[in-house]
């Protein structure tokens, strides 16, 4: 669904990523960890297309990224939930509306109505429904970034630090959520610090650690 | 979706959509000032350029087949150079009437130069004969000639020295007016351009939301768009009633034999006034839209 093909990327003379390749399939679960300012948050904006490759090849449901015409481009990312590791909500709408803006956004609210509701069930935020996002604790934010990143049911789902603000327990939630999407067939990219994250994870799914370094990407299964 | 079931959709707007764009802030009423004051201002553009033409109109008709016959004499042959020259008048084909002016109507055309109660009569004014063309019209330059062989006091004045200049000068007020009224409608599509850029500017951040979300960019651009241009309207509506108000209200002096026209509209020409607020709004659909869109390629 979304490949990158000897991919790097360079900001201001400096190559934060050199010769990535990765390829999220349908059904694949993978954690990417590495040090802050690794290049962790630069390979998620390649992925959505946010940012654009300087060398290689970054093809997002079999179109290059790179010369998508604006609105493929829009719908291209209707098709990636993405959770941003300060949530990106928009401070003067509810939870519920910020929740429900993809589909605001495509026109398709009456088709998914029952999604929001069932989603504020799924992410236990029924109550905080007409609340408004700085009203919220760090933990409610990130499930609700969460919640806002699949209510449009999309292929890939891809999330930044989005236990970095919350305790282990909320962790813990957030984690069996994003297992039981992949386990619907989401592909599922997750960037973190958090190695017991990335362990109660693995108890729960099959899933694939990679460690950015040095602006490579390497296999880092092993050492967890 | 026909045109009008477009139009209709864009006024009514999508109020969820809406709401995704926070409240423009004091922007948009610096938009509805800037464009009450705008078609104000072109409200009585508009009233001087159509004034202007009915004066050049005015001159044009009205002149064009009227000349004048000054007669200079002493006053015991003044009688009969006058009668000489209706004589060569009534015996020239193409001419409709001819009236010699009464020392009352000559009173009265010289008031405004040596004021009332002049005494035309101690002085030796010179007779004035109006003489009107019909449709066929005369041979001045024949006229011409028999008038100074026959008359010799005799000065014939076809207006055309001093009327072209007038005409002329109307139709370059005209063309100035209509130049101030396009400049006028570019300094709002400027302003409320320039507003939206603002508007979008300070919106960074919530169009990065809609982004990560999926929205196109004329969906984006959709919000301020259909704000703009409804505050734009608005504002023009109140800037075009109240600058008819004050050009109805304006002092409607026809006098002058004609020469004067009230300034202002006439007939169908009110509907100029009333087709501003549309044009402002279409001004301000087409500016926003084009300065949204840019902004939002240039964000990418």
């Amino acid at each position: 669904m979304i490949e990158l093909e000897n991919v790097s990327f360079s900001y201001g003379g400096a190559e934060i990523l050199s010769d990535v390749s990765l390829s999220l399939r349908p059904g694949s679960f993978h954690f990417l960890t590495g040090p802050s300012g690794a290049g962790k948050t630069t390979l998620l904006k390649l992925c959505y297309a946010a940012l654009t490759p300087t060398q290689g090849t970054v093809r997002a449901f079999e179109a290059e990224t790179a010369t998508m015409d604006r609105d493929t481009l829009a719908l291209t990312r209707r098709r990636v939930g993405v959770v941003h590791q300060d949530c990106q909500f928009l401070d003067h709408l509810t939870l519920s509306d910020n929740i429900n803006l993809p589909l605001t956004v495509a026109g398709l609210e009456g088709d998914y109505a029952q999604n929001l509701a069932d989603l504020m069930n799924w992410v236990g935020l029924r109550d905080q429904a007409d609340q408004f996002p700085p009203s919220l604790s760090g933990g409610e934010r990130q499930r609700a970034a969460l919640a806002r990143a699949v209510i449009m049911s999309p292929d890939v789902v891809l999330a930044d630090e989005p236990t970095g603000n919350v305790d282990w327990e909320m962790s813990q939630r957030l984690v069996k959520l994003l297992v039981e999407l992949n386990k619907m067939g989401k592909a599922i990219l997750v960037c973190t610090h958090d190695l017991n994250l990335i362990r109660a994870a693995k108890a729960l799914a099959p899933t694939r650690v990679l460690r950015l370094k040095g602006g490579k990407l390497i296999s880092a299964g092993a050492d967890l | 979706m026909s045109f009008f079931q477009g139009l209709w959709a864009f006024v009514a707007g999508d109020a969820r959509a809406e709401r995704t764009v926070p409240p423009s802030g004091y922007s948009v009423w610096l938009v509805v000032f800037a464009a009450a004051a705008m078609t104000f201002l072109a409200v009585f553009v508009s009233a001087l350029s159509q004034t202007t033409a009915r004066v050049a109109d005015l001159w044009s008709q009205e002149l064009s087949r009227a000349s004048t016959l000054r007669i200079t004499a002493d006053p015991d042959a003044m009688e009969a150079q006058v009668a000489a020259a209706l004589k060569v008048l009534d015996t020239t084909p193409g001419i409709a009437s001819v009236q010699v002016m009464t020392l009352a109507e000559q009173a009265a055309l010289l008031e405004p130069w040596l004021g009332p109660d002049v005494p035309l009569e101690l002085l030796n004014v010179p007779a004035m004969i109006d003489v009107v063309e019909d449709e066929n019209g005369f041979d001045g330059a024949g006229l011409r000639a028999r008038l100074a062989a026959e008359v010799p006091g005799a000065v014939y004045d076809d207006h055309t020295t001093w009327r072209a200049p007038l005409v002329r000068a109307a139709g370059q007020l005209r063309v100035t007016a209509a130049l101030a009224l396009v400049l006028i409608l570019g300094a709002l599509a400027a302003m409320v351009a320039l507003a939206a850029q603002a508007a979008l500017a300070a919106n960074a951040q919530v169009i990065s939301v809609l982004r990560l979300v999926g929205a196109r960019d004329v969906y984006i651009a959709r919000a301020f768009v259909r704000r703009f241009t409804l505050r734009t309207f608005a504002g023009a509506a109140v800037g075009a009633v109240v600058g008819m108000i004050v050009v109805a209200l304006l002092p409607n002096d026809a006098t002058s034999g004609g020469f004067l026209t009230a300034i202002g509209f006439q007939g169908l020409g009110w509907i100029m006034p009333v087709i501003l607020p549309f044009v402002a709004g279409v001004i301000a659909f087409a500016a926003t839209r084009a300065a949204a869109l840019r902004m939002l390629r240039q964000q990418a």
